[in-house]
C-alpha cells in the first residue's frame, strides 16, 4: 500500500471570521488574508511536504479558490515547486479541475512541464471540482461532466500525440495545431486518478482504467470501489488494488490521547469546509436532476452534507467528534497500533485498496505537531501497511471468463 | 388552475403547448421559472386572443435536444414554433428570460408578428463592465430571490413539500434550462443592443415598478433601443407582473395590440 499525505493549506487565522459570516467559500473578502501570514503558512507547508520526501511518504496537492480553508488555488505552482525541491516521493495533484479550466491544452503542458521537472514522478489527478468551485470559476454547472470528459479526452490526446500538431473541433473546445513542448516524462502520460462518490462514477473510471479515489467518507468507498471492479470485470480485467485510494485523516501519538488530539485538530478541515452561503452550494445543473428533486422534497436544504457511519448514523461534519468521524472512517486516530488496526479494518471493507492517502495536516495542526504526527506514522505504521493482506477480488472469476471469451 | 396541455413536436423536438381562447393570434414566452403561476393572465388574454402558450425546449417537461445550449437556439425554435402554428399577424409576448427570446427571434425575422410585447425583459446590457444590469440571484439566498422579484414576495411563494414528483421535476429543469441558457454572459447577450434596431413591428415595453432583478430604467432603455416602442409600467409588481398582476398585463397589452392593428 502506497502512502500518500496531504494538507489544504487551511487559514485559520481568519476562520472566526468565516463563522461569523456563515461561509468560508466563495464571498469572504481577502481583507480578511494577511499576505505576509500567508506567506509563511505556505513556506511551513513546503517545509512539510519535504520531510515527507524525506521519509518517503508521497505528496497529494488539492486545489480550492476563494476560500480560507485551502491558500491552494493554482495547484500548479505549488506543484511546480515541489517538483524542483523534492527528488524521491511521488507528486499527487488531486486535482486539476478540468471542467472549470477553459484550456485543456494549457492544463496539458503545464503538468508535462512538472512531469519533466521532477523526472517522471506526477500523478495527474483529473476532478469534477466542488460545486461551490463553480462561481469562483464561472464555468456552466450544466453538463459540467460533459466538458469534464472532453477536456480529459483532449489532455490526454495531447499528452500521448507526438507526431502533431492534430487539430480538435468539438463541442466545448476548439484547437487547430496542438503540439505540446514539452511532452511528458512519463510515457503515454502520467498516471490518472480521477475522485468519486458514486457507483456510476466508478464505473466511468474503470472504463479507463485509472485510479479512483475516495475522500473522507468510508462509506462512498465500498459502493464506488465495488461498482469499479465489476465494470472492470465486464470488460475483461481484473482491477487490482493500486486502482483504489482512499483519503482519510489521520492522528496518531505516542499514547491514543496524544494521536486523537492531534486527529481533533486536523479534523478543523471537516468541520469547517463545508461551510459555504447557500447560493454557492448547489447550482442548478452541477447535480442530477433526480437528486435535487429529491433534496426538495425532504424541505429546505440541510446546511451541510452529512456524513454518515458505519452503522447508519449521520453526523454533522461542521460539529462532529474525533469519535464520531473515526465511525464514519474518515479519520484514523490513535497510537500506532490502533491505527494500523484502523486501516487494515477499513481495508478489509472496502475490498482492499492500494493507496492510502493521509491528510497528516489539516485545521490547526502546527508544525511541530504535523512533523511530529508525519514521523511516527512513517516509522510506526508505515512499515506494516507492505505486509496487509488484500482481500480477494470477488470478480475475479467474471474478469477472467470474459477475456477469455473476448479472444 | 392548471393549463390543458398538448404535446406538439416542432424541429424536431417535443414540447408542452398551452393553447386557450379565441381571436387573434398571441405567442406567450415564459420567464425563467416556466408558466407556473401566470395561468391567470394567460386566461385573460384568452377573452381577446387565441394564446399560444409553449414550455420552452429544456423548461418543464420539454425535451431539451443535445445541440442546444444557447438562447439562439431558443430564438430559432421559436420562429420554426411559430411558422409550425402558422400564425399571421400575431401578438409576441415574452417575459423576463422569454422576453430575452423575444427579442432574438424579432430581431431575426417579425414575417409571422404584428406586436412585440416584451414584460421586464432580460436579455440586454447598458451598463459599463463593472456594473451589473441583470442581479446576480444565483448568489442571492433563497428569502432574498424572493425579495428581488416580487413586489409581494407571499406571491411568488411555492410550497415544494405539497408538490408531486412530476411539479419538481418542472421546476428543478426549469432552474437548469436557466442556467445552460444563461450562466455566462450572465442572461444577456452583449451584441443583442446593437440588433435591436432590426425590431420593425410596434413594440411595447411593459415593467413591473418594483422589479429588483432588472430595473424600470434598465426598461426605459431596452425601449429606448427598439425604434417607436412605447414604455409603460406596472404598479404593485415586480419582475412578474404577468404573476402579481395579471389583469393590468392582460390589459396593457389587448389596449396595445388593439391600437396597433
Amino acid at each position: 500500500m502506497k502512502v500518500w499525505h496531504f494538507s489544504e493549506m487551511a487559514y485559520p487565522q481568519a476562520w472566526d471570521t468565516g463563522y461569523e459570516m456563515g461561509t468560508f467559500r466563495v464571498n469572504v473578502p481577502n481583507s480578511h488574508y494577511d499576505p505576509k501570514l500567508g506567506a509563511d503558512i505556505y513556506h511551513r507547508h513546503y517545509d512539510e511536504f519535504q520531510l515527507c520526501d524525506e521519509l518517503g511518504i508521497n505528496i497529494m496537492l488539492n486545489e480550492h479558490h476563494s476560500t480560507l480553508t485551502c491558500l491552494n488555488p493554482a495547484i500548479t505552482v505549488s506543484a511546480s515547486i515541489l517538483a524542483r525541491i523534492t527528488k524521491n516521493v511521488r507528486l499527487l495533484l488531486l486535482g486539476n479541475p478540468i471542467a472549470n479550466r477553459p484550456d485543456p491544452v494549457r492544463v496539458a503542458e503545464e503538468m508535462a512541464m512538472i512531469d519533466v521537472i521532477s523526472h517522471g514522478r506526477l500523478e495527474m489527478g483529473l476532478v469534477k471540482g466542488a460545486p461551490y468551485e463553480i462561481a469562483p470559476a464561472n464555468m456552466n454547472p450544466v453538463r459540467l461532466m460533459d466538458r469534464f470528459w472532453e477536456a480529459h479526452d483532449l489532455i490526454l490526446k495531447a499528452m500521448s500525440t507526438h507526431d502533431g500538431p492534430f487539430s480538435w473541433e468539438s463541442e466545448h473546445y476548439h484547437y487547430r495545431q496542438v503540439n505540446i513542448w514539452p511532452r511528458p516524462w512519463q510515457s503515454p502520460h502520467p498516471p490518472v486518478w480521477i475522485t468519486a462518490l458514486s457507483p456510476h462514477s466508478g464505473r466511468a473510471i474503470a472504463e479507463r482504467r485509472h485510479v479512483a479515489a475516495a475522500l473522507l467518507s468510508g462509506g462512498i468507498a465500498s459502493g464506488m470501489f465495488n461498482a469499479y471492479r465489476e465494470r472492470a470485470a465486464e470488460q475483461g480485467w481484473a482491477a487490482p488494488n493500486d486502482r483504489f485510494a482512499y483519503c482519510a485523516l489521520v492522528g496518531v501519538g505516542n499514547t491514543e490521547e496524544e494521536g486523537r488530539r492531534r486527529a481533533d485538530k486536523v479534523a478543523g478541515y471537516v468541520r469547517t469546509s463545508p461551510i459555504v452561503a447557500e447560493p454557492f452550494k448547489n447550482p442548478p445543473g452541477y447535480n442530477p436532476t433526480p437528486v435535487n428533486v429529491a433534496a426538495l422534497k425532504t424541505g429546505p436544504t440541510q446546511s451541510v452534507a452529512r456524513v454518515q457511519t458505519k452503522d447508519g448514523r449521520t453526523v454533522d461534519p461542521t460539529k462532529a467528534t474525533v469519535q464520531e468521524f473515526m465511525d464514519a472512517r474518515t479519520v484514523f486516530a490513535g497510537t500506532p497500533d490502533q491505527v494500523f488496526e484502523q486501516i487494515k479494518t477499513f481495508n478489509q471493507e472496502v475490498g482492499g485498496f492500494g493507496n492510502l492517502i493521509i491528510m497528516g495536516q489539516g485545521g490547526t495542526l502546527s508544525y511541530d505537531e504535523t512533523r511530529a504526527n508525519l514521523q511516527l506514522f512513517a516509522d510506526e505504521v508505515m512499515p506494516r501497511l507492505g505486509d496487509l493482506k488484500m482481500p480477494e477480488n470477488p470478480y475475479g472469476e467474471q474478469a477472467e471468463r470474459n477475456a477469455s471469451a473476448a479472444q | 388552475m392548471a393549463l390543458t396541455v398538448e404535446r406538439i413536436e416542432v424541429a424536431g423536438v417535443s414540447v408542452d403547448l398551452a393553447t386557450m381562447g379565441a381571436g387573434p393570434p398571441l405567442l406567450f414566452l415564459h420567464g425563467g421559472f416556466g408558466l407556473a403561476g401566470h395561468e391567470a393572465c394567460l386566461e385573460k388574454l384568452a377573452e381577446s386572443f387565441q394564446v399560444f402558450a409553449p414550455t420552452l425546449p429544456g423548461f418543464g417537461h420539454s425535451d431539451l435536444p443535445r445541440s442546444y445550449s444557447t438562447v439562439d437556439d431558443l430564438a430559432y425554435f421559436g420562429l420554426d414554433l411559430a411558422a409550425h402554428l402558422n400564425l399571421k399577424n400575431a401578438v409576441l409576448v415574452g417575459a423576463c428570460f422569454g422576453g430575452w427570446v423575444a427579442a432574438e427571434m424579432a430581431i431575426r425575422s417579425t414575417s409571422r408578428f404584428g406586436q412585440l410585447v416584451l414584460i421586464d425583459a432580460l436579455g440586454v446590457k447598458f451598463g459599463d463592465r463593472l456594473t451589473r444590469d441583470i442581479t446576480d440571484i444565483h448568489a442571492l439566498y433563497q428569502a432574498d430571490i424572493a425579495k428581488a422579484l416580487y413586489a409581494d414576495p407571499t406571491r411568488g411563494q411555492r410550497d415544494a413539500a405539497s408538490m408531486s414528483d412530476e411539479g419538481l421535476t418542472a421546476m428543478v429543469r426549469d432552474s437548469e434550462a436557466l442556467v445552460l441558457f444563461g450562466w455566462k454572459p450572465y442572461l444577456h447577450n452583449p451584441k443583442l443592443t446593437n440588433w435591436l434596431h432590426r425590431v420593425d413591428i410596434p413594440a411595447l415595453v411593459l415593467w413591473g415598478e418594483q422589479d429588483g432583478m432588472v430595473s424600470t430604467d434598465y426598461g426605459r432603455k431596452y425601449a429606448a433601443a427598439i425604434p417607436g416602442a412605447r414604455f409603460e409600467s406596472v404598479g404593485d409588481a415586480g419582475h412578474y407582473p404577468s404573476l402579481e398582476q395579471p389583469d393590468a398585463v392582460a390589459g396593457h397589452i389587448s389596449a396595445f395590440a388593439g391600437a396597433n392593428t
